[in-house]
């Protein structure tokens, strides 16, 4: 009998403590990067770093939470997500060039396109697919993706040149020892926290919010409580697509140079970002997405080449996750219904 | 008549899971459906619930068919369901999972007026009611899958398998609890594979087998049946 216990029980074991030695080994890993990093350039700029990568981060986390909460409910990788961000920035583009808005009203404008788009696309291409196989409405995200960035970039539409973006404020820029922090920062900052905490609200607060959580986990009985799933839906592609589209504007303030392919690499990076987190996390495409941009930045910073690398390092973070822990850091595995 | 099922059909694909069942429930019964594993027993309470679309028969509900009516409004009409599995909302909290009972109503008061009485009928789950759904034993998440169905204050409540996996103590208390929720005015469609206890707690009983109802009778009838004694009651 024992023995029986024991011959089981050792392979777990086994499987723990490799687990704990990666682990450790990815700390120890990080710790002495850190250290090395700061040794190569001074702490000044390793700090300029960190702060520029976090910034970026605020940023995807607005991407990625859309990616995490649609696939949270219909387990659906969407791939337009990342051009519904380039549409928030275009609209905020010509609200705030061509009619001189401000920034608040602009990046509430672009937060609205964006949500009317975003349940339009639902509707219309994603809702058809309900009960097909995922991967024919995975095929179809990709499919939306390519005739956002293309038909946006008809003579018509967008053009397909690059814009500079005209910034609705004078950027102001303190030196705190050495350390540049701009007032774009501080909008960053305040307006992707702002959205989060409402975001939080809504999600953990509201009625609807609830009925969220209730049809991520479960949709038949959501349904026999009385929520209506596709509505409920509709308004989760509603609010992914608010964060993308003010997502957009600040992306668009941050970097001044805006084209209908935007929203790709941000786009992809986002999604890392939400894997890494646990897809379907909504904590964990933040922490992620805060690392994401960290890695970005530190990269660009310290890496030779480091600007063509960015790109390569982001997808090789996606294959460590996949390799180490699939189901991101704050991922549970996702149990079979049976 | 409450409920009038009649002849009615159901088949996911090519599989026919209900071929012609006909059944009712008068107001204030406990009528339960008894019958094997596969028998089309939780496919019955998925039809009337709405969750699916029969390809032949009616479903009438105080007169009105509702072979065509979205779940939320058949929720709204005052049926609720407490499915197969109990199927609570593991993420959400006790609370939670009964604010979404009460999802169709919109009348603050009266949901916490449910809120109480649900409390009052199930005082572990007040105890409880911070804690996450999926932390609950399982005949504590029972009660609250049942606490849940009642919050709408449905007509009629339909139970599927509500004995499923529990200790024998615990099933005495929940027919104890379904026999008082009945006793205040809910009428129940039960279904059951545990076939004494179903019968003991029912006015009538109909037995389903593979799609059909074979029997149909008063709950002491079916009890004294031989053929539901040999293939349900274990002699
Ligand atoms: N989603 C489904 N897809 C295909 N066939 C199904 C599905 N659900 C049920 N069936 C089939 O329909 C028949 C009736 O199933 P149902 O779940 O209604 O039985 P049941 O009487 O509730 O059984 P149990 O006591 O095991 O819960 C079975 O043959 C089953 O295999
Ligand atoms: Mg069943």
């Amino acid at each position: 009998m024992t023995s029986i216990t024991r011959s089981l029980a050792s392979p777990k074991v086994l499987l723990r403590a490799v687990a704990w030695a990666v682990y450790i080994a990815l700390g120890v890993g990080i710790l002495w990067g850190v250290v090395a990093l700061v040794r190569l350039q001074g702490p000044v700029f390793f700090l300029q770093a960190v702060l520029d990568g976090l910034r970026l981060g605020f940023v995807y986390a607005l991407i990625a939470l859309g990616y995490t909460m649609v696939y949270g409910i219909v387990r659906l990788i969407n791939f337009a997500h990342g051009d519904i961000f380039m549409v928030g920035a275009f609209t905020s583009f010509y609200a705030i060039t061509q009619y001189k808005w401000g920034f608040f009203p602009a990046i509430l404008l672009a937060m609205f396109v964006c949500v009317l788009l975003n349940v339009v696309i639902e509707r219309v291409a994603y809702k058809p697919l309900r009960n097909a196989p995922r991967i024919a409405a995975l095929i179809t995200a990709i499919g939306v993706s390519f005739f956002l960035e293309y038909f946006t970039a008809l003579k018509w539409v967008f053009s397909a040149d690059y814009i500079t973006y005209q910034r609705p404020f004078k950027v102001v820029v303190w030196n705190i020892k050495g350390i540049l922090i701009s007032n774009i920062t501080v909008i960053i900052v305040i307006t992707t926290v702002l959205l989060l905490l409402i975001l939080r609200y809504i999600v953990y607060n509201t009625r609807m919010g609830k009925a969220m959580r209730a049809t991520a986990l479960d949709k038949p009985t959501a349904r026999l409580m009385g929520i209506n799933v596709d509505g409920v839906i509709s308004f989760t592609f509603a609010l992914g697509a608010a964060l993308a589209g003010a997502g957009g504007v600040l992306y668009a303030i941050a970097f001044p140079q805006i084209v209908t392919f935007m929203g790709i690499m941000p786009g992809l990076k986002a999604f890392v970002a939400a894997v890494l987190g646990g897809i379907g996390n909504i904590m964990g495409a933040f922490v992620g997405s805060l690392l994401m941009g960290m890695v970005d930045v530190l990269v660009v910073s310290f890496v030779p080449m480091g600007s063509r690398l960015r790109d390569l390092f982001a997808f090789l973070v996606l294959i460590i996750v996949f390799l180490v822990k699939p189901t991101g850091i704050f991922g549970e595995p996702e149990v079979e219904k049976v | 008549m409450l409920l009038e099922v009649e002849d009615l059909h159901v088949a996911y694909g090519a599989i026919r899971a209900l071929q012609g069942i006909t059944f009712h429930i008068e107001e204030g019964e406990i009528v339960t459906l008894i019958g094997a594993n596969g028998a089309g027993k939780s496919t019955t309470l998925r039809t009337i619930s709405g969750l699916l679309r029969p390809i032949a028969g009616d479903i009438r509900f105080q007169g009105q068919s509702i072979i065509r009516t979205p779940p939320e409004r058949i929720v709204k009409m005052g049926i609720s369901q407490v499915p197969e599995g109990r199927q609570i909302f593991s993420k959400l909290t006790v609370m939670e999972n009964l604010e979404m009972g009460a999802y169709t109503r919109r009348d603050k008061a009266g949901i916490a007026a449910a809120m109480e009485m649900v409390f009052a009928s199930f005082p572990r789950l007040q105890e409880r009611r911070r804690q996450l759904g999926g932390t609950l034993s399982g005949g504590e998440q029972q009660m609250l899958a049942m606490g849940r169905g009642l919050m709408s204050q449905p007509k009629l409540l339909l139970l599927d398998e509500p004995s499923m996996g529990l200790a024998p103590i615990l099933v005495d208390e929940i027919f104890e609890i379904i026999r008082r929720i009945n006793a205040q005015g809910t009428s129940i469609l039960l279904v059951e594979q545990n076939a004494a206890m179903a019968l003991s707690v029912a006015h009538r009983g109909y037995v389903l087998e593979t799609g059909r109802i074979v029997l149909e009778g008063t709950a002491t009838e079916l009890l004294e049946n031989p053929q539901v004694r040999r293939a349900y009651l274990g002699g």
